[in-house]
């Protein structure tokens, strides 16, 4: 058993409510420069959309991953040892700016420089690439809540084994539906990028799991653009070396949140240590697709387990991390609740950032209530309420609002599932019957035998359903997010001894000052 | 004529070697970050297919078949005895020379065309590009009107080359080539000088060393096992991440 800890997410999609703020958080920090102004390390995408970079799902175009070869074992699909070095030259699965967008800003100073005349000046949009005046096609978001249907979400690429049937009922006017799926860096255990960069530039630290590319390093061979399946490592045109998300590691390091976790006004993030089993990671990552969420949740052990902690002991692992990993929310959610589940599992990229499934929106009916009163007391001028219904969410069957939610399962199993639909519909009936318990519990108006019954249905005790309720929905900053301390007192004493730069000139020297030949 | 002849063949060859080999370690050790292939194929990706294939696969062709006269004359020689095998060996030799030719020519008007690509470039991209047109050109010119390259490369520029290797430079033989021959190899010297200034030094760093290394890299910042037991002696670990 090779422990080691690594720091993971969750990201609860039910509570986004697509407000971009992580994403303006993440730009203004890492991305607001020359060749960098195209990527977004965050980025919140309407589902069903062809996302950003448009159909980054669909491995035909561009070969992201690890697939399955013949003898069981796992290989790049796109880049690789041979295919990296053959197709140095030119890379045919490199997705190009227009892929992402064009970046662009406005000329505000012809707003108020344009000389008097007969029209209204215009800012005109400008290319940041170029500086020249472009027609803007697309841009960051530009299929956000659902927006151009026929031109995006109707190519988004989670379409796989749904019926055209179902697909088209899917984006009927009454019946359409979206939920927000932000997405970052996952900071895998089995990272395609890393082994897909030639130059070894790409690596993954061995204290918190964060992957980084080092920028000394890194000589432009594109290859990790195309290995990761996410497509979350970019290409900087201007620098000429590619560039990702870095988990904020400064602030992680001195004990803050990333930005995007920091500043999610839904609430919806977590952060905390989970440790795993480094042996296994190779086994897991070439599972059958049916097993790669069990093996990878597999992986992830138990902080409390005695065997567990010797040998994370062993392998140097701080007691602070060890109880970091003991209270971290997202242990809690990913493997004693099981809500959450890898986005992509069968990229086989074994991604630490996990997502609660939406539940919403819940599937209703209309049933009929004496609304008289209600009705009453409306504004005749200003609205007025005609109708004698109610919105009702309650069905005859218990799952049966699941069976009939908007989003087929197995849209949501293509996302989440790698395809099946028993998974994810376990998550989703836990959900439910946390939400059918605490109605119980605030409102009173659900016969107690049958929350009994719901929370037995999906093995979940009134004490944990409790516990799911308050950490989804109470969880304050510190909960939410749980770093263990980074140590770098440690660090810094192993980076360089101070004592030996003591004397030593200061600033401005690039190399030590030592008595030359 | 005979300072000037020796300036070219003799005093060029030195001068280009040292500013290539201090000029690209000091970049190297100083400039690490700007060791790039700088690829622009992500602006623009179809013309460079039709240019950056050709001339690569043409270049490296070229600069073995190079080598391999220098380091192996002898066996250039025996196989050139026979007539055919000769003809084989300057025609593909030709045949590549075209490719790097029309590659080298594409990706210039790429570079000059596309405003996305001209964004990117800078003055050196085109010095070198020119540089790299003109000696492509002559060394075609020298294989069409100088036949049979190969074989009189092992006679006469290998000794040549060899002689400035070892620091007793011989270029008698060099004074009489005729003039296209000449231009051939103070260019080839002109642009091994100017490597540590341009992007060329991408070549220097291309990254063969993955074949052998693990697919997957984990780096630790210092080493947690032995600072948790008290035990170790107090060393100090360079990371090497940074």
């Amino acid at each position: 058993m090779d422990v080691r800890s690594q720091i993971s997410m969750l990201f609860h999609l039910d509570k986004c409510i697509g407000c971009h703020t992580c994403s303006i958080a993440c730009k203004n920090i890492w991305t607001d420069r020359k060749g960098a102004e195209y990527m977004w390390w965050n980025n919140v995408e309407t589902k069903p959309g062809t996302g950003y970079p448009s159909k980054w799902e669909d491995q035909n175009i561009y070969k992201g991953g690890w697939k399955q070869d013949g003898t069981g074992s796992i290989s790049l699909k796109g880049s690789g040892k041979y295919k990296g070095l053959i197709n140095i030259f030119h890379n045919p699965y490199l997705p190009l700016l227009e892929d992402y967008y064009e970046p662009w800003t406005y000329k505000y100073l012809d707003l108020i420089e344009s000389p008097a005349g007969d029209d209204q000046p215009t800012a005109r949009p400008v290319s940041l690439v170029t500086g020249k005046e472009i027609d803007i096609k697309t841009g960051p978001n530009w299929d956000d809540d659902l927006s151009g249907t026929p031109e995006f979400a109707r190519h988004d690429s989670n379409f796989k084994n749904l019926t055209s049937a179902e697909k088209e009922a899917m984006f009927q006017l009454d019946k359409m539906a979206m939920f927000y799926l932000p997405r970052i860096c996952n900071h895998c255990l089995n990272p395609a990028c890393v082994a897909s960069c030639p130059s070894g530039a790409i690596y993954k630290r061995g204290e918190d799991g964060v992957v980084l590319i080092n920028q000394q390093v890194c000589r432009a061979w594109r290859m990790c653009v195309t290995a990761c399946p996410y497509k979350k490592s970019y290409y900087n045109w201007n620098t000429g070396k590619s560039e990702k998300c870095i988990l904020c590691y400064p602030r992680l390091e001195a004990g803050l949140t990333p930005a995007c976790m920091h500043s999610c006004v839904g609430r919806i993030r977590y952060l905390g240590v989970m440790l795993y089993d480094a042996d296994k990671i190779k086994e897991a990552a070439s599972a059958p697709e049916d097993e790669l969420i069990d093996r990878q949740l597999d992986l992830i052990l138990d902080p409390f387990d005695e065997e567990v902690i010797k040998n994370a002991k062993e392998n140097g692992i701080a007691d602070s991390t060890i109880k970091a990993a003991q209270t971290s929310p997202v242990y809690k959610f990913v493997k004693v609740w099981g809500l959450g589940l890898p986005l992509h599992p069968e990229y086989r990229t074994l991604p630490m950032l996990f997502y609660v499934p939406p539940l919403l929106p819940v599937m209703a009916s209309l049933s009929d209530a004496n609304n008289g009163e209600q009705a009453g007391k409306l504004d005749p001028i200003a609205k007025f309420w005609d109708r004698n219904t109610l919105y009702d969410t309650s069905t005859d069957s218990i799952w049966g609002t699941i069976e009939q939610a908007r989003f087929p399962l197995k849209y949501m199993a293509n996302l989440f599932g790698s395809g099946s639909e028993g998974i994810i519909k376990e998550v989703l009936k836990k959900q439910l019957a946390v939400r059918l318990h605490r109605r119980n519990v605030t409102v009173g108006d659900i016969e107690k035998d049958f929350v009994e019954k719901v929370l037995k249905d999906v093995n979940l005790t009134p004490e944990l359903a409790d516990d799911i309720y308050n950490m989804t929905s109470l969880a304050k900053f510190d909960e939410r997010f749980n770093i263990p301390p980074a140590h770098r007192e440690q660090a810094l004493d192993m980076l360089e001894n101070t004592g030996d730069l003591k004397g030593s000139a200061g600033f401005g020297f690039k190399e030590k000052p030592v008595r030359g030949l | 004529m005979a300072l000037s002849n020796n300036f070219f063949f003799i005093g060029l060859p030195y001068m280009a070697l040292i500013v290539f080999l201090i000029g690209s370690i000091y970049r190297y050790r100083s400039s690490k970050f700007t060791y790039s292939s700088l690829s622009s194929q992500f602006l623009e990706t179809r013309k460079l297919y039709w240019g950056s294939l050709p001339f690569h696969w043409g270049i490296v062709f070229l600069f073995f078949g190079h080598l391999t006269a220098f380091l192996f004359p002898r066996s250039v020689l025996l196989w050139n005895e026979v007539p055919i095998r000769l003809v084989i060996l300057e025609i593909t030799a030709f045949v590549f020379g075209i490719m790097t030719l029309v590659g080298l020519a594409n990706l210039f008007y790429r570079r000059l065309s596309n405003p996305r690509v001209r964004k990117v470039s800078n003055y050196m991209d085109i010095i070198l590009e020119i540089l790299l047109l003109t000696q492509v050109f002559l060394g075609l010119w020298v294989a069409y009107g100088y036949r049979w390259g190969s074989s009189w490369f092992s006679i006469v520029l290998t000794p040549y080359l060899n002689s400035i290797f070892l620091l007793n430079p011989q270029a008698d033989a060099i004074f009489v080539l005729p003039l296209v021959i000449q231009l051939h190899i103070i260019f080839a010297f002109l642009i091994i000088m100017i490597i540590p200034f341009t992007r060329l030094v991408h070549f220097l760093v291309f990254p063969l060393s993955y074949l052998w290394r693990p697919y997957q890299k984990v780096i630790w910042n210092w080493d947690r096992k032995k600072i948790r037991d008290p035990k170790t002696k107090w060393t100090i670990h360079k990371p090497t991440n940074n």
